[in-house]
């Protein structure tokens, strides 16, 4: 059941991006920032953490589960150590994916050449 | 010669729209089964015994990893020209936005090149992200004193 | 006095075309004319380390290959024009700086290859030379790098975006005798329809080439029926349609004999290269192997070639700018011996 909303709510997502795409002239960049900002606003008022506890990966795969994650973050790491939080904690919780985007790229840009098409 | 006007009338009546329905079909499944595949990964995780917040970085990054891969055997964009934002939007789509720059300007050294474009399309998602959690942080942190 | 109405020159003696060059990359040699060119590079790279080497690479072999059609050595031209589309033409500069000959630079986008045949011709005319080579080049994927995203980068293309063609043409032009001349030549203005979307630069480069193939039809007095085909650069399906449509309303009727090089170079039903061809190694290549050729057997006796322009820069679209377009047209006829 699980896999079905994950299939379900992560498709929905994606279509929102693509009724974007072909109805706005958004670039793909700007719809990116709009996802994760988006994510980071749901996630600020507790709506998002219930669609993830909902859907799993099909609301923490797509960029918006990026920005929850920010915000959700933030949230846990001010609980924790205070006003400092404020600063730190979106970063802490997402360093995992930035590092490896990060690392993992440097890497391709070693190993691989880009290709015509 | 015609006016402005009557111009941009011609010229939306004669260009062809995106098949909407069609893209959206795709982004749908192609989105729906990412995100299948991140829930069976998270399993996985799981199963091993990683704990809930493990599991869950672990399944970012491994998707990470695949879109990577995927973009420096240059298959990736055939994936998003024919899915759009069925794989552009997960964050399979960030980690690509980050690895092709990386790859294409490494002519330009590793230091001006890869070092200083890696970010060119992926930088803005990095830095509106943070700022707006951090707006979000202030709000949450005066709310609750 | 050789200048005629307001924007158009006639030459005096008509300037030969002497030879013509075309070198392009594995999809055009795929295309419907993809046996006509000179030389099919199916390396992206061309041995290069970069795109833009490669490009410049296709401009090289493109002068090379033209002078030797020619049966003339590199001293003999007095100049070589080329234009490309990359920052400070780095494609033209680079590929042609061991060339030992005057240059001179020129900026039109894809309308380069009109502009060059145009000023070499006056050049000719004037008697300021004897022999020019014009040269333009553009790669896809250098162009893609410059204008829109990295190659590897994943992005869905609209359907009115159109496919820059890889190579590099180069055509040769001389005052003595030759089967095929240029008569007369028509220079465009800078047209601007206030369109900002980049991917669709047809209907943003149609307005400009209707402009000058309407000028050039009333200062020479002349007729479309004067001519068997009238050519247009990189205008695709879109900017065909769009221009058929401007010309009709101005009150000359081209539908019959209007032919454009951005749909020619490439097949769009397998090919997938959405609206059609475009860059400046779009009309040079498929003047040079197809549209020259059919003028050199006789299929064709008096053509208008158009190459047009789409004037923007990534810059000036990110801050909003419309796209200002130009087209160039040459007049090039069979002498009838």
């Amino acid at each position: 059941m699980q896999y079905l909303w994950a299939f379900l709510v992560g498709g929905a997502i994606c279509v929102i991006g693509q009724l974007l795409i072909d109805k706005t002239k958004l670039t793909s960049a700007r719809i990116l920032v709009f996802f994760v900002v988006a994510g980071v606003i749901l996630g600020g008022v507790g709506v998002y953490q219930h669609l993830v506890d909902f859907a799993g990966a099909g609301a923490s795969v797509p960029i918006t589960g990026f920005g929850n994650l920010l915000a959700k973050g933030v949230k846990e790491e001010i609980d924790r150590a205070g006003v400092i939080g404020i600063l730190t904690g979106g970063l802490k919780a997402t360093a995992a994916g930035i590092m490896a985007a990060v690392v993992l790229s440097f890497a391709a840009a070693l190993i691989f050449q880009p290709k015509s098409k | 010669m015609i006016s402005q006007q009557e111009y941009q009338k011609m010229v939306q009546k004669s260009s062809p729209k995106s098949t909407t329905f069609k893209n959206c079909v795709k982004a749908f499944v192609v989105g729906g089964a990412i995100c299948v595949l991140g829930q069976s990964l998270y399993a996985m995780y799981e199963h091993f015994g990683a704990q809930k917040d493990l599991a869950g970085s672990l399944v970012a990054i491994t998707l990470i990893f695949i879109a990577i891969a995927l973009t420096g055997f240059g298959v990736f964009d055939n994936i998003v020209n024919f899915a759009g934002a069925g794989a552009s939007v997960p964050i399979t789509g960030f980690a690509n936005a980050v690895a092709a720059p990386a790859i294409e300007f490494k002519k330009e050294g590793f230091i001006l090149g890869v070092g200083a474009k890696m970010f060119i399309i992926a930088g803005p998602v990095i830095v509106y992200g943070t700022i707006s959690s951090m707006i979000v942080g202030a709000i949450y942190y005066f709310v609750q004193k | 006095m050789k200048r005629q109405g307001s924007q158009t020159v006639m030459f005096s003696q008509p300037v030969g075309i002497l030879a013509t060059a075309s070198v392009v990359g594995k999809k055009e040699g795929e295309g419907p004319i993809g046996k006509m060119f000179d030389m099919v590079e199916t390396d992206p790279f061309f041995g290069t380390k970069s795109w833009e080497k490669a490009e410049s690479k296709f401009a090289t072999t493109a002068v090379d290959i033209c002078a030797k059609k020619s049966c003339m050595p590199m001293d003999s031209f007095d100049y070589i024009i080329a234009g490309d589309l990359l920052n400070q033409s780095t494609g033209s500069i680079y590929g042609l700086r061991n060339t030992n000959r005057p240059y001179l630079g020129i900026f039109g986008a894809c309308s380069a290859m009109g502009e060059g045949m145009s000023i070499a011709s006056m050049l000719i005319d004037g008697g300021f030379a004897n022999n020019i080579i014009v040269a333009a080049s553009s790669h896809f994927c250098s162009a893609e790098k410059q204008f829109r995203f990295p190659l590897e980068f994943g992005s869905q293309r609209t359907p009115t975006s159109s496919w820059t063609v890889t190579g590099a043409a180069a055509v040769a032009l001389t005052t003595s005798q030759s089967d095929v001349v240029i008569t007369a030549a028509t220079t465009g203005k800078m047209v601007d329809m206030q369109i900002k979307d980049a991917n669709n630069m047809g209907a943003a480069m149609a307005p400009a080439a209707a402009d000058t193939i309407v000028a050039h039809l009333k200062d020479t007095n002349r007729s479309p029926k004067y001519y068997d085909a009238i050519i247009t650069g990189d205008l695709g399906y879109i900017g065909s349609q769009l221009l058929l449509q401007t010309t009709a309303k101005m009150g000359y009727d081209i539908s019959a004999i209007h032919k454009d090089c951005g749909i020619e170079i490439f097949d769009k039903n397998t090919q997938n290269t959405y609206a059609g061809g475009s860059g400046c190694a779009c009309s040079g290549v498929t003047f040079s192997a197809y549209f020259y050729e059919q003028l050199r057997i006789g299929k064709l006796s008096k053509i208008l070639f158009v190459p047009t322009g789409a004037l923007m820069s990534p810059t000036s679209i990110q801050q909003g700018e419309s796209i200002p377009s130009i087209a160039h047209a040459v007049a090039i006829e069979r002498c009838a011996a």
